[in-house]
């Protein structure tokens, strides 16, 4: 196994110049999630708008793999429909569910097909999914609460 | 006599396998489990090939020789710790051997002198592993009794300043680890065992991080109570020990209730046997505690002075070549004054886990994160470590190693 497959350009940048990563003061839902085995967190706020995801901002520490993944969601998921995010997500798991056995669909996850390579270190899948499994329980929370206006 | 770890890693067959694609192992990871020599495993097998039946059950031949497999492996245990061979329990690893205690002394009623009253005070520190934090908060809550902490300061020691203060005539229990898993700090443990004796507070020791790497004579220190693990005692996994006065494991109610732990039974009643028999309900990890027996007897032969001096020289060294290294912090004390081979240091901005992965890559085997430590690593201000923890199968060459995969991270990451 080759390290630079799991450390692609893309997760470094990422990391170093993280995307979204200031917390928005509105919010339709706000999450904090934990990595218990490794401490690592992240606080994530959501925005939907007529079932569209308007906006997602964190803040957060921890390893370049779970910094990176929630930048790249935050700008894979930023504009799509609860829908298309959903589809999206689902997507994502079952590539990091993989064990490096599927390379995944690049016009569906775009920058976050350089994660592909995070399948085959069963130690780092939490991390790359810290931010995904957030965004998910924010959304269900932010749509919980729409549905209750 | 010295220790020479080339010669000693020929009893371990883990070291014959490669890691990564043909590298080397380097196992710096004992702290959270050692490996095993073959004298071991043969015991294990032994047992289950030649001596296999219910220890304690059972009039046969079998039967006979698995009672006296597990009970000679007690007496093993016994002379290893200086104990009595009646005040050894085995359990299935310290972790468990700390609920016993949290959840027997929990179950004294009034009258018997374990007894917690809303008010009574139990004193932990900040530098316990959850195995010795969380058994007593969650006692604290049941009973009403209040948890105190020794807090740690920035340079890894416990805070004694108000020694008195925290362990008070209220003090039931006090229980500590002997040496930290994090940061290798060796506590100051007459001191502070001889406060708890003046208030008559009961004093547990966690030993998991000091019987492995040190000397250790439960007569010549002021305690009640001791656990260890097996695994990290070049022992099997599934097998810990729990070591207590006599007269306190008589006074102390059972934890757990089955078979093999009983006087006498009725539908509505039941009596206990004498310890250690009243803590040991079931049948017994019989192969694991014949494997442990066997583990103690290598670290004898070995000599448990000379393992502790050969990982004082290679702690020293340790810290002297990561501390060379730019922007990396040792967490916990820079010299080998009272501290064990747990080190734990961060580098820059380089995440643990980071490059946790690129010196597996380079195969070496490190732990990163709070190592079941969290309050101690919120305490030391960082989100997370990486840890080095040594042996006595380590040697230079893979603090040389470690080293180079060091400086070998930092440019990738930077
Ligand atoms: C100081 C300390 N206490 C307790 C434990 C728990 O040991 P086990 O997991 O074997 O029960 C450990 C193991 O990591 C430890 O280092």
């Amino acid at each position: 196994m080759n390290l630079d497959s799991l450390y692609q350009e893309v997760i470094l940048d990422h990391y170093k110049r993280p995307q979204n990563k200031k917390l928005a003061t509105t919010f339709d839902a706000q999450v904090h999630h934990v990595n218990p085995s490794c401490g690592d967190e992240i606080d994530l706020n959501l925005v939907i708008r007529n079932g569209v995801v308007t906006s997602i901002t964190w803040d957060g520490v921890g390893c370049s793999i779970s910094q990176a993944s929630v930048s790249i969601l935050t700008e894979l998921l930023i504009g799509k429909s609860i829908t298309e995010a959903y589809a999206i997500y689902d997507n994502f798991v079952a590539l990091m569910q993989s064990k490096g056995e599927i390379s995944g669909d690049e016009s569906v996850l775009e920058d976050a097909i350089a994660l592909a390579g995070v399948s085959k270190y069963p130690a780092r899948i939490k991390c790359a999914l810290l931010g995904w499994m957030a965004f998910k329980d924010a959304s269900v929370q932010a749509q919980a609460k729409s549905e209750l206006e | 006599m010295t220790l020479d770890p080339g010669v000693i890693r020929k009893d371990f067959p883990i070291f014959n396998r490669t890691i990564r694609d043909g590298k080397k192992l380097v196992y710096l990871d004992s702290g959270a489990t050692s490996q095993k020599p073959n004298s071991v495993m043969d015991a294990e097998s032994d047992f289950y090939r030649n001596h296999n039946a219910a220890a304690h059950r059972g009039a046969h031949q079998l039967a006979e020789e698995a009672t006296e497999a597990i009970e000679s492996a007690r007496g093993v245990v016994a002379s290893f710790l200086g104990g009595a061979v009646d005040e050894i329990v085995f359990t299935k690893s310290s972790t468990e051997a700390l609920n016993l205690l949290a959840y027997s002394i929990g179950s004294a009623p009034a009258g018997n002198i374990f007894h917690l009253k809303p008010g009574d005070e139990i004193v932990v520190s900040e530098m316990e592993h959850h195995a010795n934090l969380i058994p007593w908060q969650q006692l604290a809550k049941r009973t009403g009794a209040v948890l105190k902490w020794f807090e740690v300061t920035q340079s890894g020691r416990l805070d004694l300043s108000n020694i008195d203060g925290v362990i008070t005539e209220r003090t039931k229990i006090v229980a500590l680890t002997h040496q930290s898993n994090v940061l290798g700090t060796v506590i100051p443990l007459t001191q502070i065992a001889k406060r708890a004796r003046d208030v008559g507070a009961i004093f547990i020791l966690d030993a998991c991080q000091s019987v492995p790497h040190m000397p250790v004579n439960v007569k010549a220190l002021d305690i009640d109570f001791l656990v260890f693990s097996g695994h990290k005692t070049v022992g099997p996994t599934g097998v810990g020990v729990l070591w207590g006065r006599a007269n306190l494991l008589n006074l102390l109610p059972p934890f757990l209730f089955g078979g093999s732990m009983i006087e006498t039974v009725t539908m509505t009643d039941a009596t206990w046997a004498p310890a250690p028999r009243k803590f040991e309900a079931g049948v017994p990890n019989m192969a694991q505690i014949v494997g442990l027996g066997a583990a103690l007897n290598y670290l004898s032969d070995v000599g448990m002075e000379n393992i502790y001096q050969h990982e004082i020289a290679l702690t020293r060294y340790t810290l002297e070549k990561l501390q060379e290294i730019d922007q990396l912090r040792i967490v916990g004390p820079t010299d080998t004054d009272s501290r064990g081979s747990a080190i734990s240091f961060t580098l820059g901005d380089i995440h643990p886990h980071d490059l946790g992965q690129f010196l597996d890559n380079a195969g070496i085997a490190v732990r990163t994160g709070h190592h079941c430590a969290w309050p101690l690593t919120r305490k030391m201000g960082v989100p997370a470590t990486t840890r080095a923890s040594l042996y006595l199968y380590n040697d230079e060459s893979d603090i040389d190693a470690l080293v180079a995969a060091t400086l070998g991270a930092q440019k990738y990451f930077a």
